[in-house]
């Protein structure tokens, strides 16, 4: 069952500079895809499209059924109630240990008080983490602040996870490990998954569904299995 | 529910950034006092005026003497003449022997000289004593029975009664411009205040648009700060309005200078005027850090 659409979509700034043109793409619901493209091929701008930070300027983009592009600022919010959001900087809260951090995702909605609690507590049992929930983001490593980033992503429980580089700043061996997370919550929660990476060894090794841009073009549409490292 | 759990939570938040930007809150804090302290001042001065000058409504009186010359029908249609002006709301007319005969009273000297007078004798003079309906406009309504032709002359303490009602009215219209001027400035530290506060939890508001909080979610907590900051502000005024007022008025026995001036009683008047300070402390705070959440919160 298709998911998200992307329906001629063109993206060009206000300074002028076109980051994508024409796009057309669909990722199927519970997928796990990539999408891979060198510096400026446009895939920054897709995924924050996806998550309406930025509109498209022409074409159409459907998720779940809601047209994106159609949202006024004022629904925003109601989007990004289904989707979880990780970003290479993890941007955790530093003053605010593990489960708070965690929380404050709930609190920001306005979700009861004694729901937050077993949400939490489930959320980063899944990444691995209720050992730390006291712990300061401060004396976590890279890879644990990461999973704290995922745990408060998926403690809504959403349709969609939106990964912006999340290995960015972390070892192969650890971004390994994010990946292998990201792949689990895929399996277990059914979460259609879409990370943005430009971690050939990752994309090489997992063979999922590999979207690759270049210079703001579909370049390849891999199906999975299908990815074959090529220079882009 | 969901909406009363935000306005919690963000009441919570509002009390902590207080705490955390402690100098500029209390800078904000101060402003606050001195606006709501000229505040509660005006509030108290226009009362009083208004209270002053309604009292001066029900006892001011214009006397209008009669000439001596003038006839019985020409005093009768003096009284519709007088009617007939537009301020006037009731005459009442006194005859030189009531006048007479109250004098005597009054006094034991008046009446040895007077009981000797009979009614052609008596050297006083038949009166009206008209009430205005705006004595703002006393004097020209003085200067109109004035005019008739049968009036000799007409006294209503006009020096005094203009002076006091010029001098009241200044101090109001001077504290009014005060008072405007202190709310805008008071609301320009709001803003500032405010602004530095969301600049203090960008990131916090970063990720709670990224999680899907409410516009309303994210601006509440800031408009409810500024709120704080108002009510904090309007307490020091309350209690200087409340006390000081008390005193003022027990110093003074309940009348300024002369029995004229009489002050409004402290009870219930400084409950309601406390309230009123504590509301435009509150507004003022609203609406500042309102504007800050405007110019600075893109939501």
């Amino acid at each position: 069952m298709e998911f998200i659409r992307f329906n001629n979509v063109t993206k060009q700034y206000k300074n002028g500079v076109v980051a994508i043109y024409d796009l057309n793409l669909s990722i199927e619901k519970g997928d796990f895809c990539f999408i891979i493209g060198g510096s400026g091929s446009g895939k920054s701008t897709l995924i924050k499209m996806l998550y309406r930070e930025e509109k498209p300027t022409r074409g159409e983009i459907i998720i779940g059924g809601l047209k994106v592009n159609k949202l006024r600022n004022a629904n925003v919010y109601k989007l990004r109630r289904k989707l979880g959001i990780v970003f290479q900087d993890y941007r955790l809260l530093p003053k605010s240990n593990v489960y708070e951090n965690v929380a404050f995702a709930l609190e920001a909605i306005g979700a009861k008080k004694k729901e937050i609690r077993p949400k939490v507590l489930k959320a980063l049992e899944l990444v691995g983490l209720k050992s730390k929930l006291r712990d300061y983001p401060d004396n976590l490593s890279g890879g644990e602040q990461q999973r704290v980033a995922i745990a408060r992503a998926i403690v809504n429980e959403p349709k969609l996870l939106i990964c912006d580089e999340p290995t960015g700043n972390l070892d192969p061996v650890m971004s390994m490990e994010i990946v292998d997370l990201l792949e689990e919550i895929n399996k277990k929660e059914g979460t259609t998954v879409v990370m943005v990476t430009h971690d050939k060894v990752i994309v090489d090794k997992k063979k999922k569904h590999v979207i690759a841009l270049k210079e703001g073009h579909l370049y390849k549409d891999y199906k999975e299995g299908e990815y074959i490292d090529e220079i882009l | 529910m969901r909406f009363f759990r935000i306005v919690g939570r963000s009441i919570r938040d509002a009390f902590k950034s207080v705490g955390r930007n402690f100098s500029l809150s209390l800078a904000s804090i101060s402003c606050i006092i001195v606006t709501l302290v000229i505040v509660a001042l005006s509030i108290v001065i226009t009362y009083n005026v208004d209270n002053f000058t309604s009292e001066l409504k029900k006892d001011l009186t214009i006397v209008a003497f009669v000439s001596n010359e003038a006839d019985k029908a020409d005093v009768d249609k003096l009284k519709t003449d007088i009617q007939e002006i537009s301020n006037v709301e009731k005459v009442t007319f006194k005859s030189k022997s009531d006048i007479k005969d109250e004098m005597m009273k009054e006094d034991e000297a008046f009446e040895n000289v007077m009981k000797q007078w009979d009614e052609e004798e008596n050297p006083l003079q038949n009166t009206y004593l008209i009430k205005v309906k705006d004595i703002e406009k006393i004097s020209e309504t003085a200067t109109a029975i004035n005019n008739l032709s049968a009036i000799d002359t007409v006294k209503y303490g006009e020096g005094m009664v203009d002076q006091l009602v010029t001098v009241f009215k200044t101090a109001q219209k001077v504290s009014i411009v005060a008072v405007i001027a202190l709310v805008l400035m008071t609301m320009f530290l709001i803003v500032n205040t405010i602004k530095l506060t969301i600049f203090s939890r960008k990131r916090e508001i970063s990720i709670m648009r990224l999680v899907g909080a409410s516009n309303f979610a994210i601006k509440i907590p800031f408009v409810v700060e500024g709120m704080i900051l108002g009510f904090l502000g309007s307490l020091v005024p309350v209690g200087l309005l409340i006390y000081g007022y008390k005193s003022l008025y027990n110093y003074f026995g309940g009348r300024l200078f002369t029995d004229i001036i009489k002050l409004v009683k402290p009870e219930p008047f400084i409950y309601y005027a406390a309230g009123i300070v504590v509301v435009i402390g509150i507004i003022v705070g609203m609406i500042g850090s309102g504007r800050a959440v405007r110019k600075y919160l893109k939501v």
